[in-house]
């Protein structure tokens, strides 16, 4: 058996209640009770999740913004306001996505990055390599002595201002996807969930102290379990489910985030543009009884898709799922979901499923 | 929560209930339900289904994962739990009350070969090492 990493925040998650399980390697806490409970309680008031196992890495040095422009299927021109945020897909050149993350743009010296936690080596080695090639005065650094924790929810900013309120002059106009240096703090307003809240980054030596602090402020601590409900209803892909290398960003949902009509070169766009997608990613609403799970086969009039993340919407009280299908298949068409060789009837219905307290469907 | 001495249990995690006219009544236990956490679906067996025992029976779904219920012994489905398609909830709260399906088994001393609660808990030990 292979020793499973630990967060700093492991400790206050077994001494909170937490039920650990092995996360892609990491001992992490899915959840503390009732993971619906703390759904809702994310919803309609605000919670605190360990997201530590992520990685910033911080892309420093001129022209680092041109490298940016290339690396990245998005491109990184749009951010041109200090701390303003751009999620985007990193790409292969054959156009498999490597990983989605997150490019903050602070100086034209200074970009930081945050990665998946699954992806965040090969990420790295990546950007090396591309750096080499394109960009050797650049420095590529993985920031192993930051943490993280996300806390989210309709009155999450009001509470870190309560817990930290130093930062609170230089946060409390940050538009969405804007993030403020605040020297140990940086404090963004991004998050998986689908409402307002912060993700903030700090030495790891703080961020036990932090977690208490903003458990002791009212913020309870939120599981994996139910990041993936909320992440799922906000319809936010997850990598290693909704996509990876195997498959491009325009048959990921990711089309909004590629730019394919500026001159801008970036790797993997020649592969995009030779290959237009024959599969979109659609959002499901199942309408029989059931719960839709990752990997069930979709049954459509155009030919067979496959649910990539499918689960029980607290929100809605009904089981949802994102699903590669067909481009032909159509919003409001009924397809079918094999469900222990049962077919069952499911909508084909545009997402998300629910944001900023509400259901959308 | 302990588990009650008056049932039988599997090392599958199923509990049962031996009722008055000899029919059992067949739920999953305390550990079952806390491992799977919140619940959001299940699927009875059909009434009048024939079932061998350690078979795939009833399924129990919740936010996280669906899980089967296998047939603690063989014998022949006589009745499904409907409050659960409006409820699956209960199956949390209260584990023990929340039976998913009732069958009439084939050979009552089946269900007597069952574990008892001393049996099944050192099952749930064993597990947790």
């Amino acid at each position: 058996m292979t020793t499973l990493k630990q967060t700093p925040l492991n400790a206050a998650h077994r001494a909170m209640g937490a039920k650990m399980v092995d996360f892609g390697g990491w001992d992490m806490p899915v959840n503390y009770g009732s993971q619906i409970d703390e759904h809702h309680q994310v919803r309609k008031d605000c919670g605190m999740f360990d997201v530590c196992h992520m990685r910033v890495v911080d892309a420093k040095g001129a022209g680092v913004r041109a490298f940016l422009r290339y690396l990245l299927a998005n491109n990184a021109d749009k951010i041109t306001i200090p701390g303003k945020a751009l999620y985007s897909a990193m790409l292969r050149p054959n156009g498999g996505v490597i990983d989605d993350l997150i490019i903050y743009f602070m100086t034209e010296q200074w970009f930081r990055i945050v990665v998946n936690a699954g992806t965040a080596d090969k990420d790295i080695a990546w950007m090396k390599e591309q750096a080499a090639t394109h960009a050797p005065g650049l420095t590529i650094t993985s920031r192993d002595d930051l943490a993280m924790v996300a806390i989210q929810g309709p009155n999450a900013r009001a509470k870190v201002w309560q817990v930290l309120p130093q930062t609170k002059a230089a946060t409390e106009n940050l538009v969405n996807f804007q993030a403020a240096d605040c020297g140990e703090y940086f404090v963004a307003r991004t998050g998986y969930t689908g409402e307002d809240g912060f993700e903030v980054m700090l030495p790891k030596t703080k961020v036990e102290e932090f977690w208490y602090a903003l458990n002791k402020a009212g913020v309870p601590p939120i599981g994996l379990g139910a990041r993936d409900t909320l992440r799922l209803e906000a319809g936010m892909n997850l990598y290693g489910q909704d996509m990876d290398e195997s498959v491009g960003p325009l048959e990921s949902g990711l089309a909004w985030t590629v730019d394919l009509k500026s001159e801008r070169d970036f790797i993997g766009k020649a592969a995009l543009l030779a290959n237009p997608p024959t599969k979109k990613l659609a959002g499901l609403v199942l309408l029989d009884r059931g719960v839709l799970r990752g990997h069930q086969k979709v049954v459509t009039q155009h030919g067979d898709g496959e649910i990539t993340s499918g689960t029980f919407s607290p929100t809605l009280e009904k089981s949802i799922a994102l699903a590669r299908i067909p481009n032909a298949v159509q919003v409001g068409d009924t397809v079918q979901v094999e469900i222990r060789d049962k077919l069952l009837n499911a909508k084909v219905v545009k997402y998300p499923f629910a944001r900023n307290g509400k259901g959308l469907i | 929560m302990s588990n009650p001495s008056n049932l039988k249990y599997t090392a599958s995690h199923e509990w049962v209930k031996v009722e008055a006219d000899g029919t059992i009544s067949v739920g999953i236990t305390q550990h079952a339900q806390e491992l799977l956490g919140d619940m959001v679906f299940v699927e009875a067996p059909e009434i009048g289904r024939a079932l061998k025992a350690k078979e795939e029976s009833a399924v129990v779904e919740s936010v996280k994962a669906a899980a089967d219920v296998y047939a603690p012994v063989s014998g022949t489905v006589t009745a499904a739990n409907g409050d659960l398609d409006a409820s699956p909830e209960s199956i949390n709260s209260d584990p023990y009350g929340a039976w998913i399906f009732k069958m009439k088994p084939d050979n009552a001393a089946d269900v007597a070969a069952l574990l008892d609660v001393a049996a099944y808990q050192a099952v749930v030990d064993s597990e947790a090492h």
